[in-house]
């Protein structure tokens, strides 16, 4: 049992942080790792990538959007209530390391884990341009917390409601023309940015990372139900990975393999309200 | 044995064999010619005292039997029921050479089901060695290296990934053919023996094998991590949605019950026309267990080889024949199609025909040139074996590896190259059976009691 110690709001109704005692896991988690948790004892198991820890004092963060059954029962959680299973780190840890200006591109409730690891970035002393993005404002989530850790912050919305109007991908187009010496990219969220994100860094080429998230079950190896086409190979992305090489994944494949169950999972959410 | 009718059992979960009556069994019991050198003994990986146990039944000693068999043998509810007898004690039976050979694997599960109706007694725990052994794994070979050790009074503590207890027996084998409910039984046995079992605990992940024995100071690890990595085919199209390894559409359907969606939250995946691929036992677990999942019309199974080349147990063949699965032998998939929406919607055979036998000593299929032909489907059940999951080695793990990845071990003991380090079990062997795990565990149990003692 793992219980939950703190629980805090980030987006009304949308995204939600909980702080879980799992003393073992925060000594060992490294960003870009994650855990699969299961709530309770008829629960699925789900990939969360964790956003925070303190070894100290035994604690990790996990952050996540309310999009079906699961998150919505984990929101329903109180704090000093438990979540049955916690497993991990699982996954490797994302390669950090200084290679001089850098740009993380996170879209949605993708920052949470890119906040990790532009922590890690910036703490090496990279030169960190961050640029992070949400449909609206109300949904723009560790502003404050990505500021303190990159050199230049961006922050777009596509609705125009804060900062600047429009993708991440178009603050990045300008970014690398301001910046030609950006040796590396990061970029974190949905499916369809990645995939745009990767096409901007193309021509002119810089390396980008990528952390996919492909459905999950045992999180350790065992199914294959992550698999991706990385390369024109087929990688497990809970042990391979979750990062790769965004140059070389095959978005769409994984976009068609995200939707297997998109029918169960209306049926789950409305059995669980009937 | 009196079993579950094919009609109304493709509609249930339940167990098939319904196990024997009282009357049955000592009928059966007293067909034993009690041999003065038990050859049933020898063709027994853990070697049950099977003269022993039975001669106890002619005498309507049920408590009695199932000591015996406890002596060697701590999962008897599951070996009864999923052990393939016929190759292995009931194979050796002297009376197998005139009529047929007396049903051990059946009396065995009837004084292992007894027992657990009359309340399984608490064993009297050993004086503790003061000695500690963690085992990575709680599958059939961990298990028998709990109880192995706990009996020999050392402190046991069991790791495992997952969220609930018993490796395949929980995860792979479905609940028609092994009860969850019985592994739960037997497991409770260990924990009444002393073993401490701690889930959700990735060796290599949170700890790796040299923390367990520097930090947490454990004397010996013993590694029966199985073998879990599903082997794809690498034909095109296997990638799409509606494509499955049968370890993840066994995983969702017995360990997360997605047969009982929603009501369990995990979804179940639905097919009309299902293709299995294989021929081994999990196979036909995937074909059985799709034919009762809700919706399913029919279920093929496509094997590239022979009927009597199939390497799974001769009952379960028999059981998926009469439950109606559809039989495509030496048949070989080459082509995964999908619709315009990506969706599995056919996959592409060639036939096969037998050529001169390869290293295994069985005939190579070959593929037949122009026999090519789609057979109609929504979902691929891939089911051709399994390999050694590296995630225990990942973040370095000094224990050897051979050239498949499995685990160097000595054959006879499990010792393995790195001091207080044994292995046993698929992680050594590659995909086995349950019994053989369970002998392996025995047998390094004998080395590693040895070891501790000299400690």
């Amino acid at each position: 049992m793992f219980p939950i110690l703190e629980k805090k709001e980030m987006a009304e109704r949308t995204i939600c942080q909980l702080k879980i005692h799992a003393p073992d896991i925060a000594k060992k988690v490294k960003p870009g790792q994650f855990v699969i948790l299961r709530v309770n004892e008829a629960g699925e198991r789900i990939p969360l990538t964790v956003a925070d820890k303190n070894p100290l004092e035994g604690t990790i963060v996990i952050i996540f959007q309310i999009v079906g059954k699961t998150t919505a029962l984990l929101r329903k959680l109180k704090v000093g209530q438990n979540i049955k299973d916690v497993v991990g780190p699982l996954g490797q840890p994302t390669e950090i390391e200084k290679v001089g200006k850098v740009v993380c591109i996170g879209g949605g409730t993708g920052v949470a884990i890119l906040h990790h690891l532009t922590k890690g970035l910036f703490e090496i002393g990279n030169e960190v341009i961050s640029i992070i993005g949400a449909r609206t404002k109300s949904l723009i989530i560790l502003e404050q917390e990505m500021k303190a850790i990159s050199n230049e912050l961006v922050v777009c919305t596509d609705d125009g409601s804060y900062g600047y109007h429009g993708f991440v991908t178009q603050a990045l187009q300008e970014a690398i023309k301001k910046n030609p010496d950006i040796k590396k990219a990061v970029a974190i969220g949905p499916v369809p940015m990645m995939k745009a994100t990767v096409d901007v860094t193309r021509d002119p080429y810089i390396p980008t990372i990528v952390s996919l998230n492909p459905i999950m079950v045992d999180g350790t190896g065992m199914c294959g139900v992550c698999r991706c086409t990385v390369d024109g190979k087929t990688k497990f992305a809970c042990v391979d990975g979750p990062d790769f090489d965004g140059h070389k994944v095959d978005f769409d494949e994984l976009q068609q393999r995200l939707c297997t169950y998109l029918g169960q999972e209306k049926e789950s959410l409305l059995f669980s309200i009937k | 044995m009196p079993e579950q009718d094919p009609f109304m059992r493709v509609k249930n979960f339940d167990e098939v064999p319904l196990g024997l009556r009282a009357d049955q069994a000592k009928l059966e019991a007293n067909r034993c010619l009690q041999c003065p050198t038990p050859y049933c003994v020898e063709g027994c990986p853990v070697n049950i005292d099977i003269k022993g146990f039975i001669d106890k039944i002619r005498e309507d000693d049920l408590m009695g039997a199932i000591k015996i068999i406890k002596d060697t043998n701590s999962l008897p509810a599951v070996c009864g029921r999923v052990c393939p007898q016929e190759i292995q004690c009931e194979s050796k039976c002297i009376l197998g050479r005139t009529e047929h050979p007396v049903a051990i694997g059946n009396l065995e599960r009837f004084v292992a089901d007894y027992e657990r109706a009359m309340g399984v007694q608490i064993p009297t725990r050993p004086k503790p060695t003061g000695k500690n052994v963690a085992i990575i794994g709680s599958g059939p070979s961990g298990l028998t290296m709990a109880a192995e050790m706990a009996r020999a009074g050392h402190g046991v503590v069991v790791f495992e990934a997952l969220h609930e207890l018993g490796g395949v027996l929980v995860y792979g084998i479905p609940e028609f053919r092994l009860p969850k409910e019985i592994v739960k039984k037997e497991i409770d046995y260990l924990k009444k023996l002393g073993v401490v079992f701690k889930t959700n605990h990735v060796i290599g992940k949170l700890f790796t094998v040299e923390e367990l024995l520097n930090e947490l100071k454990f004397d010996a690890v013993y590694i029966a991590t199985g073998a879990g990595l599903p082997r794809f085919m690498k034909i095109p199209g296997e990638n799409a949605p509606g494509v499955f390894s049968s370890n993840e559409y066994l995983t969702r359907m017995n360990l997360m019950k997605a047969y009982k969606f929603p009501d369990y939250d995990t979804p179940n995946p639905r097919a009309r026309r299902m293709v299995v691929v294989g021929g081994g036992n999990v196979a036909m677990d995937c074909a059985r267990t799709g034919l009762r999942a809700p919706g399913t019309e029919k279920v093929m199974l496509v094997y590239r080889r022979a009927r009597n080349q199939m390497p799974a147990r001769s009952e379960e063949i028999h059981h998926a024949e009469q439950e109606g699965v559809e039989f495509h032998l030496l048949t070989n998939p080459v082509k995964v199609i999908a619709n315009r929406r990506g969706w599995v919607c056919g996959l592409e055979c060639i036939k096969m025909e037998l050529g001169e036998p390869d290293d295994s000593g069985r005939r190579r299929p070959i593929p037949i040139e122009g026999s090519e032909y789609v057979l109609d489907c929504d979902m691929v059940v891939i089911a051709i074996g399994t390999g050694p999951n590296e995630i225990m080695f990942q973040e370095g793990c000094e224990v050897k590896r051979n050239k498949w990845g499995y685990i160097d071990a000595d054959a006879e003991t499990g010792k393995t190259t790195m001091e207080g380090v044994w292995a046993g079990g698929d992680i050594v062997t590659g995909s086995a059976t349950v019994i053989l795990a369970m002998g392996a565990a025995r047998q390094a149990a004998k080395e590693i009691n040895e070891y501790l003692n000299n400690k």
